[in-house]
């Protein structure tokens, strides 16, 4: 039996659908995020999920016991979950280690176990020394951590993460994403992550959701997203793409009327006919200054137009010739070309996906 | 799957959030917020049109209140001293408010302590010490002045329009000291630097760049003072009756003389409520005017201006300000309440406790008084601070979808001079059906409803303080809406509502306006004895008991400012 069910999950304020049917299904120990831009409803859901917003419409359940229908709502402290905030919300009146009791106490723990546990927690996340602290003497890393013991203490059915790195610094930030990977590794709960940052998205999750508009576009394993995304807002939203027409004659993907190998490779039905949109990875692509060998790579003839260096990588403009196409590619430091330079572009016809 | 398991889990909370309690709570609210705010004010507008005895409808209170000359000219008398007083403050208080936030004048510290001196001293206290100072005949400085220069004429006498003006003005520049300085303190030092590089001195940029900046709050603060000058009673009532300046509100006491004629009291009312209902949404439309840095809240770096050799000078006129608002007034208050005769000066033999002795031992009002006073502030302010409270939490948490109308009713009470509210409390609850006529009880909610808004605002700040999640935090925990209030919230608040608890216990204990309307034989206020006996002449006593009410209010500050934090009474609202 799945973990968390969301079926049909609507928000509404008057005739705005912040979240219009939501569809979401989270297998026991998964760990999912939310991503998408600001606006797109992911941190209503989550507090959908939490109880703190009801639901127009649509239904939450857990272990198959419905917490939440239209009309009838199990309040937040009697659904056994817990969350992170975006502020943290350590409550500086109390110690380290009260914060991280509360929940226990709560529980109606005897008083030697919840010493027992929030011991052992406070070791896991590396704050054993920092027990009697207040949050105020904490760094904001530390405070975090001190959010991540308290929720993970209580072995939550299910762990709710609303943007938990926004508001610290980028080392910090990446620290941080592979440390709540690692407690996801060691208690394995049900997690909902919600973020507006694909990295973190990618580098924590089993599965990513990607919501725009109040609704799910597409929901896959990290690598899955990036190679083959399926609605053109993911595409463009997950990583940098070239989107493009194409059409589609006699089971042939043609872009331009340059053949990009056979439609089924980019997962279009065998009867499929007419113009397609499709996204190309500007990783897809390789640069090369002198025409392959092979000849059974799909390779195009084109002219620099554009370039940028990055740093860690050349951003080049092309047109392939014969096209008035624009198309980006990156390239490793080393190798660089000028503009204007003739070359040729082979293609990853694997990394081309038809996109609605 | 899960619709099956629906009605059976999810249909019994579905009810018991019907029922919250927090819907009965808002009920209850509102109720009180009525009974304290709306009916009085309510009541006192009916009465005005109503004929005594009968309450057939009328409009001859209001040809009563305005028919004599001697009324109008009250009004008139009115808004003069409320503009000169409001000026006076603005000059004494904007320089030293520029030197305390922006310059390196030395004794900031000093200056400080000053401002929240001549800010706890009631009015009439510093009215008694300034009569004691400049009264024409046996007032020190006219003594010492006869004495240097052998002239017959006195050299300054309190007993004067511009005499009454600026003793009000005295202890009520602190008001615009705060709303300045705070406006100051958010202005960039860029700023100054970009008129500087122009080619501009310290002084062109400050009446050309900073001074302009802070404008509205200037302006705020003008408008305020003068609205409290036009609802005070202490002040116009111990100086101006001798000196016979009638103004609004002596004039309305006289309306509260045998036989009491509340129904033209109201209607002579209306007008002083109308100028500040019409003041105060001026100035809220000019403060919310855009682009002044006062409004928006960015700070930017702020270095101090080198005034060299004027440092001193700025720091001349804090000194003066200091003496003659604090430091003269007390000096003199504090030797006649330890005299035998004040007039004798400074010397051994006339020195006595026989005032102080006398008063908490042998008078048969002032024991009682002081423990009223006491009582009366301490319930007052616990009422106002609960009711706030809720309200507030209400407001703030968006719990109900009407919130924001228990928030406007609960700041209402701002609009409404307190002279006003007194008088619309004993239209509405002293006589019949209620008759708490000579009740504490009627003190208290006309305290409670008068400084309401300070609390309100107090709590609406603090809650904004602490963060939703702090709660959500306890809540997706397992804490229920009040558990997590009681653990996370209240311990949050509780510094910020102690302060404003304080805040509201200190403005109470020395309220006169209001109390003087509703007092009885055996609810007299200290602030209300105060007055009887300065009526008497008695300076000696009445100086010895004006000392139990500063020692009172000193050290209720002194437990705030330990507790709470040095500025919990001058922080801006």
């Amino acid at each position: 039996m799945p973990r968390l069910v969301l079926s049909g999950l609507t928000k509404a304020y008057g005739v705005i659908k912040v979240v219009d049917g939501v569809e979401l299904t989270l297998e026991e120990g998964e760990f999912v995020s939310l991503l998408g831009p600001s606006g797109c409803g992911k941190t209503t859901t989550l507090r959908m999920i939490a109880g703190f917003v009801d639901p127009t419409g649509g239904t939450i359940s857990v272990d198959g016991q419905a917490l939440s229908a239209p009309g009838a709502v199990v309040p937040p402290e009697r659904r056994g979950m817990s969350m992170i905030f975006q502020s943290y919300a350590i409550w500086p009146n109390m110690t380290v280690a009260e914060n991280v009791a509360f929940g226990l106490k709560l529980r109606k723990l005897p008083r030697e176990e919840v010493q027992r546990r929030v011991t052992e927690m406070l070791d896991v996340v590396q704050l054993g020394k920092l027990a009697h602290r207040y949050p105020a003497e904490l760094s904001g890393g530390q405070q975090q951590r001190v959010a991540l013991a308290r929720a993970i203490v209580v072995k939550p059915s299910v762990l709710l993460l609303d943007e938990p790195l926004s508001n610290l610094d980028a080392n910090l930030r990446e620290e941080m994403r592979f440390e709540i990977r690692r407690l996801h590794d060691e208690f394995r709960i049900t997690t909902v992550y919600v973020t507006h940052d694909q990295g973190e998205a990618m580098a924590t999750s089993d599965r990513i959701a990607v919501m725009n508009a109040g609704r799910i576009e597409q929901v896959d394993a990290p690598h899955l997203l990036y190679t083959r995304p399926r609605t053109r807002f993911v595409a463009g939203f997950v990583g940098r793409t070239n989107l493009l027409e194409a059409r589609v004659e006699d089971g042939a993907l043609l872009l331009d009327g340059v053949s990009l190998g056979p439609a089924s490779q980019a997962g279009l039905p065998a009867d499929a006919r007419g113009s397609v949109l499709v996204s190309l990875r500007p990783q897809a692509m390789a640069i090369l200054a002198a025409p392959p060998p092979a000849s059974d790579a799909l390779v195009l003839k084109a002219v620099i137009t554009e370039r940028t260096y990055l740093g860690e990588a050349w951003d080049y403009v092309l047109r392939p010739d014969g096209t008035g196409l624009h198309l980006r590619a990156a390239a490793p430091p080393l190798e660089a070309h000028d503009v204007g330079a003739a070359v040729w572009l082979r293609i990853d016809p694997r990394q081309v996906a038809v996109v609605e | 799957m899960s619709s099956s398991v629906l009605p059976a889990v999810a249909a019994r909370p579905s009810r018991l959030r019907l029922f919250e309690p927090i819907t009965l709570l808002w009920v209850a609210l509102i109720a009180a917020l009525l009974v304290l705010v709306a009916a009085p004010l309510l009541k006192l507008l009916v009465i005005s049109f109503e004929e005594q005895d009968t309450g057939v409808f009328t409009i001859q209170n209001y040809f009563t209140a305005y028919g004599r000359q001697r009324y109008i000219d009250a009004l008139i008398n009115s808004l003069l001293l409320g503009t000169l007083s409001a000026a006076i403050s603005t000059v004494i208080a904007v320089p030293m408010a520029w030197a305390v936030s922006r310059t390196d004048m030395p004794g900031k510290g000093f200056t400080w302590a000053m401002v929240l001196a001549a800010f706890i001293m009631p009015p009439y206290l510093g009215a008694i010490g300034w009569i004691l100072l400049a009264g024409p005949n046996s007032g020190w400085i006219n003594v010492v002045w006869r004495g240097l220069t052998g002239a017959t004429d006195p050299l300054v006498n309190i007993y004067t329009f511009t005499g009454m003006a600026f003793v009000i003005a005295l202890h009520s520049f602190p008001l615009v000291f705060i709303f300045v300085k705070s406006a100051l303190d958010l202005v960039s030092s860029e700023m100054e630097d970009a008129a500087n590089i122009l080619g501009a001195g310290t002084w062109t940029a400050m009446r050309k760049v900073t001074l302009p900046l802070v404008w509205p709050s200037i302006l705020g603060g003008f408008i305020l003072i003068f609205l409290e000058t036009i609802a005070l009673f202490g002040t116009p009532a111990i100086i101006g009756i001798p000196a016979r300046i009638n103004v609004v509100t002596t004039q309305l006491w006289q309306f509260f003389e045998d036989p009491v004629r509340v129904e033209v009291a109201a209607a002579y009312a209306i007008p002083l409520l109308l100028i500040t209902m019409g003041m105060i949404a001026v100035q809220k439309l000019m403060l919310s005017r855009k682009g002044f840095v006062s409004q928006t809240g960015k700070g930017g770096e702020r270095r101090e201006v080198k005034l060299g050799p004027w440092r001193w000078v700025m720091l001349g006129w804090c000194v003066a300000v200091a003496m003659l608002s604090v430091v003269k007034p007390l000096t003199v208050l504090l030797q006649a309440s330890f005299a035998k005769a004040w007039g004798r000066g400074f010397s051994f033999d006339n020195l006595t406790l026989r005032n102080y002795e006398f008063l908490l031992f042998e008078h048969d009002v002032a024991p009682r008084a002081v423990w009223n006073t006491v009582w009366f502030s301490g319930a007052s302010a616990t009422i106002a601070g609960v009711l706030a409270l809720l309200v507030a939490y209400i407001v703030v948490r968006k719990l109900m979808r009407f919130a924001d109308a228990l928030g406007f009713l609960a700041m209402a009470p701002f609009v409404i001079p307190g002279i006003v509210m007194a008088i619309g409390f004993y239209a509405a609850y002293a006589g019949p059906p209620l008759s708490l006529y000579g009740s504490g009880l009627l003190i208290i909610l006309a305290f409670a409803a008068r400084f309401l808004p300070i609390a309100y605002a107090n709590s609406q700040a603090a809650i904004r303080a602490v963060h939703p999640e702090m709660e959500e935090a306890a809540r997706i925990l397992g804490s229920g809406r009040l558990h997590a209030i009681r653990k996370v919230t209240a311990p949050l608040l509780k510094t910020s509502l102690l302060g404003g608890w304080l805040v509201v216990f200190i403005v109470a204990s020395r309220e006169l306006s209001a109390a003087i309307f509703l007092v009885g034989p055996r609810t007299r206020t200290m602030s209300v004895l105060l007055y009887d006996l300065s009526e008497q002449g008695n300076f000696e006593v009445v100086a010895a008991f004006g000392g139990i009410l500063l020692f009172i209010t000193m050290v209720i500050v002194g437990i705030g400012m330990k507790l709470v934090g040095r500025d919990f009474m001058l922080r801006r609202e």
